[in-house]
């Protein structure tokens, strides 16, 4: 704890300039002391630019990155006590993964049984116990990042920067690490930036996200708050909603779902309108398609235009049916804006 | 199927008789005809007396001063070259192209111009006379390495280039300081092409001809030397041939050892473009200071030679290059230096779209997929050239070529054809690695459309290559204007080419005829610049001429 009572790092009015353009613009992020933090965005959109301006990689034009309430203007990268992990391992070819996992242990001279002893349990920590000997050239995608991601945690850095650790990696092996890389996280204790352009991930693996477009950072919070409460259409259509309905539609299903509520802007998952007879809404089928779990199909609400929604498997849903619909208020997020 | 593949093998086939066969003609028959004259003096073999030579005092210290030269030069040139490639290949600064243009023109400079820019520079009355360097072992390291300095920047540039500096940024994000970076991570992933430049330059050194000859007097002669004075002056063939086998063999070692480090270049233009080179900063001052310091060493001579070229009588003036139209005091020319200038510019076409057409087809054959031994021996092969003695190449054509059916003494193609051979190598290393980086499956997705083999060669390899072709065309001239070696055995005394004019000029006495030299070897060294840097202008990337020697 510091003077100022925050321990962990602090950034604020953070601008970084790339050649012309400015790719961070005005950034404030807060990630106390034990929390993962995930920067969700578009590619483009800065977030990997303010991750090296965190690790001292590029020269802020304006704006300051603390730690414990200390400036680190004029601290250089080596002397952050930071990691980076970068999206494809970054691990030294010339050396093998023991070797590479001690490179922070042997910088800071410690004796080689401390080296081979914490090397040991870092492999077991990242699920690779007995890979020591192999070479950077010989470990698949996934090996290469638990391995790295191992190198960076050897000297317990007190904050772990990740370049979407898991973007380089197929679908179910992303799933599986996402999880594991959640449970490292939390076993080693570790304080983590993520960034990454991929929803799930950040969800799989952070407490904490913020959502940037173009350089600025447009929400921030618990994942589960911005998950509930998007910012705005653009936030809402990026965390994977469907649809955003305002004006007179949105007022519509306010009615129908929360009466006494205020919002005049909803978005809604594609699964957020369910073809059931004791719904209040009425529509008419405009499509339909089947897939294995469930029916979609595009509806034309009454009042609220034309929707996706889902049908159990044995619905009467052909085209041009007169159906009821109920909405799934779970699956209903309002705006915040 | 079987039909497919006998085509592609017919069609592999037919391309590679054609620079083979020059290959054999005009340089394996006549360096073979050359060693074979010694060697087999009286129509049998006389290996005995080649080791006779091998034994000989003189010989053995022509082979400690070629080695120690060699190897002395190559560590200078490394320590130098190295910095600089960081200054050039790693960070951003206005002016960068000229001066990565400007380390090269040595390399492509004529041997005589630069001997005798140093000799200027460092006699008794020159402005470095104080260093006592004159006729020195020292001056001809100081030719050396001026001349090699530029191989290891460009070389160690492409591959330092080609290094995805988020490696280094890990580290020292890991806590790693500048120089453990260096020392840990850097210069480690760099060692495969400081390996592969320093066995090119110490090939260069230990073949170098015109700067020891030159600046080497009667005290230095190094393998090359000496095997043009047993030639040309004993008329010792067997002495020759025995040196000349001897290089042969180390010079085919050297090019393993060469073949073995040169790692394909991965040149990862998302990697490139994801980042921007820093601006040079205060902790790079120690590099920049080097990097100046070379450049003042690389420039001075040329500089020295401009003055030169400049002095008229007591003062200054272009007298020297108005006599250009002439022939010189005394007639020391038998034509005037401008039609040597126009005949140079003619051979050079000549010569280099005759590498660029041999080069191109073994460029092609090497890079082909699934071709790993035979591409690698062609390779290798074609890279022969590079190391051996233009003294022997050249005076091979002269005992080999001189009768039917390969009488070619009289024809104006002798002197093309020579320096084709030896820009032959610079061009294959040129287009090799840009048509390796192209994806072989863009080649099957063109065929699998519909497009036969000419169509791919047209719409997948040419648009990828043409800038590289360009370049190797650019490079191929620049090297055939300023070639010495050979040329001086073949040109005629009618046609001569300028490099040779300026040595004529040199040999005769008057001040006009080395105000003429001068003011010859200041055109000759703006012609090659000039091309370097509309070479350079063509940005093929790291892989760009010299990179990947």
């Amino acid at each position: 704890m510091t003077a100022h009572g925050f321990s962990g790092l602090t950034v604020r009015g953070l601008d970084v300039r790339l050649g012309e353009a400015l790719v961070v613009d005005g950034v404030d992020l807060d990630v106390p002391t034990g929390s993962v933090v995930a920067v969700l965005g578009p590619s483009g959109c800065g977030k990997s630019t303010l991750l090296r301006a965190i690790a001292g990689l590029e020269p802020p034009l304006r704006g300051r990155v603390e730690y414990d309430g200390a400036d680190l203007a004029r601290v250089p990268t080596h002397r952050r006590g930071f990691a980076l992990m970068f999206q494809d391992g970054q691990l030294f070819d010339h050396l093998d993964v023991a070797r590479n996992i001690a490179y922070p242990l042997r910088l800071r001279h410690c004796g080689r049984a401390e080296q081979r002893a914490r090397v040991g349990q870092l492999l077991e920590l990242v699920g690779l116990a007995g890979c020591d000997d192999r070479v950077p050239s010989s470990l698949s995608g996934g090996e290469r990042q638990r391995v790295a991601l191992a190198r960076a945690l050897a000297v317990e850095p007190r904050l772990l920067l990740l370049d979407e650790p898991l973007s380089a990696l197929d679908r179910g092996l992303r799933e599986r690490l996402a999880a594991d890389l959640h449970d490292i996280l939390r076993a080693a204790g570790a304080t983590a930036v993520l960034v990454t352009h991929d929803q799930e991930e950040a969800f799989a693996v952070a407490d904490r996200m913020a959502v940037m477009r173009e350089g600025r950072l447009v929400q921030s919070g618990t994942v589960a708050e911005v998950w509930a409460r998007p910012h705005d259409a653009w936030t809402a259509d990026f965390l994977g909603y469907a649809t955003v309905l305002e004006g007179e539609p949105a007022r519509q299903l306010r009615e129908v779902t929360a009466p006494d509520a205020t919002w005049t802007a909803v978005a809604l998952r594609r699964s957020a309108l369910r073809v059931d007879p004791a719904g209040r809404l009425e529509a008419r089928v405009e499509g339909a398609r089947v897939t294995p779990d469930q029916v979609r199909v595009q509806l034309d609400v009454a009042g609220l235009g034309s929707l996706p929604g889902v049908a159990d498997p044995g619905a009467d849903v052909r085209v041009g049916a007169r159906v009821r619909v109920a909405p799934d208020v779970s699956r209903i997020a309002p705006l915040s804006s | 199927m079987g039909r497919g593949r006998g085509g592609l093998r017919a069609a592999y086939v037919g391309v590679a008789l054609l620079p083979l066969t020059a290959l054999v003609l005009f340089f394996l028959y006549p360096v073979a005809g050359m060693t074979a004259r010694g060697v087999w003096p009286h129509g049998r073999p006389d290996l005995g007396a080649v080791l006779e030579v091998l034994g000989r005092p003189r010989v053995h210290r022509v082979l400690w001063f070629t080695v120690w030269s060699a190897a002395a030069a190559t560590g200078v040139a490394v320590v130098l070259g190295v910095p600089v490639a960081f200054v050039l290949h790693r960070l951003r600064f206005p002016g960068q192209r000229l001066v990565r243009a400007l380390v090269v023109v040595p390399f492509v400079l004529p041997t005589v111009v630069v001997g005798v820019a140093f000799r200027r520079l460092l006699a008794a009355s020159g402005p470095l006379g104080g260093l006592g360097l004159d006729g020195s072992a020292g001056g001809i390291l100081a030719a050396l390495v001026f001349f090699n300095v530029g191989v290891v920047v460009r070389t160690v540039g492409a591959f330092w280039e080609s290094l995805d500096p988020r490696r280094e940024q890990a580290a020292a994000a890991l806590g790693a300081g500048p120089l453990q970076v260096l020392r840990t991570i850097t210069l480690p992933a760099l060692l495969p092409g400081i390996v592969s430049a320093a066995s090119v330059v110490f090939l260069f050194c230990a073949t170098s001809f015109g700067v020891v000859l030159t600046m080497g007097g009667l005290r230095y002669a190094n393998v090359e030397t000496e095997i043009y004075l047993l030639t040309t002056q004993e008329l010792d063939l067997t002495g020759a041939a025995a040196l000349s086998l001897l290089q042969l063999a180390v010079v085919t070692g050297l090019l393993a050892v060469a073949a073995r480090s040169r790692r394909p270049v991965a040149w990862d233009r998302t990697a490139q473009a994801a980042r921007t080179a820093p601006r040079p900063r205060w902790a790079h001052l120690p590099v920049l200071l080097v990097t100046v310091v070379v450049l003042v060493f690389l420039l001075a001579p040329l500089l020295s030679l401009a003055l030169a070229s400049l002095r008229s009588g007591g003062g200054w003036g272009l007298d020297s290059y108005r006599a250009l139209s002439g022939t010189g005091q005394r007639n020391a020319l038998l034509v005037p230096a401008t039609e040597a200038l126009t005949i140079s510019l003619e051979i050079a076409v000549l010569a280099a779209g005759l590498a660029l057409l041999l080069g191109t087809m073994v460029a092609w054959l090497v890079s082909r997929p699934r071709r790993g031994r035979v591409a690698a021996l062609l390779d290798s092969l074609f890279m022969l050239p590079l190391g051996v003695s233009a003294v022997t190449v050249g005076f091979g054509f002269l005992i080999t070529l001189d009768h039917p059916p390969l009488d070619l003494r009289s024809s104006a193609l002798l002197v093309p054809v020579a320096q084709a051979m030896v820009a032959l190598p610079l061009v294959v290393r040129t287009t090799v690695p840009v048509l390796r980086s192209v994806d072989d499956r863009q080649r099957q997705a063109a065929a699998s459309l519909g497009a036969g083999p000419w169509r791919v060669l047209l719409s997948v390899d040419l648009p990828a290559a043409w800038r590289a072709l360009l370049a190797a065309l650019g490079f191929a001239f620049a090297v055939s204007l300023g070639e010495f070696g050979a040329t001086s055995f073949l040109a005629r005394d009618d046609r001569p080419t300028l490099p040779v004019v300026i040595y004529r000029l040199l040999g005769h006495p008057g001040a006009q005829n080395f105000g003429m030299a001068m003011a010859a070897s200041v055109v000759l060294a703006a012609t090659t610049t000039t091309v370097m840097l509309l070479v350079e202008r063509l940005r093929i990337g790291p892989s760009g001429a010299l990179g990947s020697l």
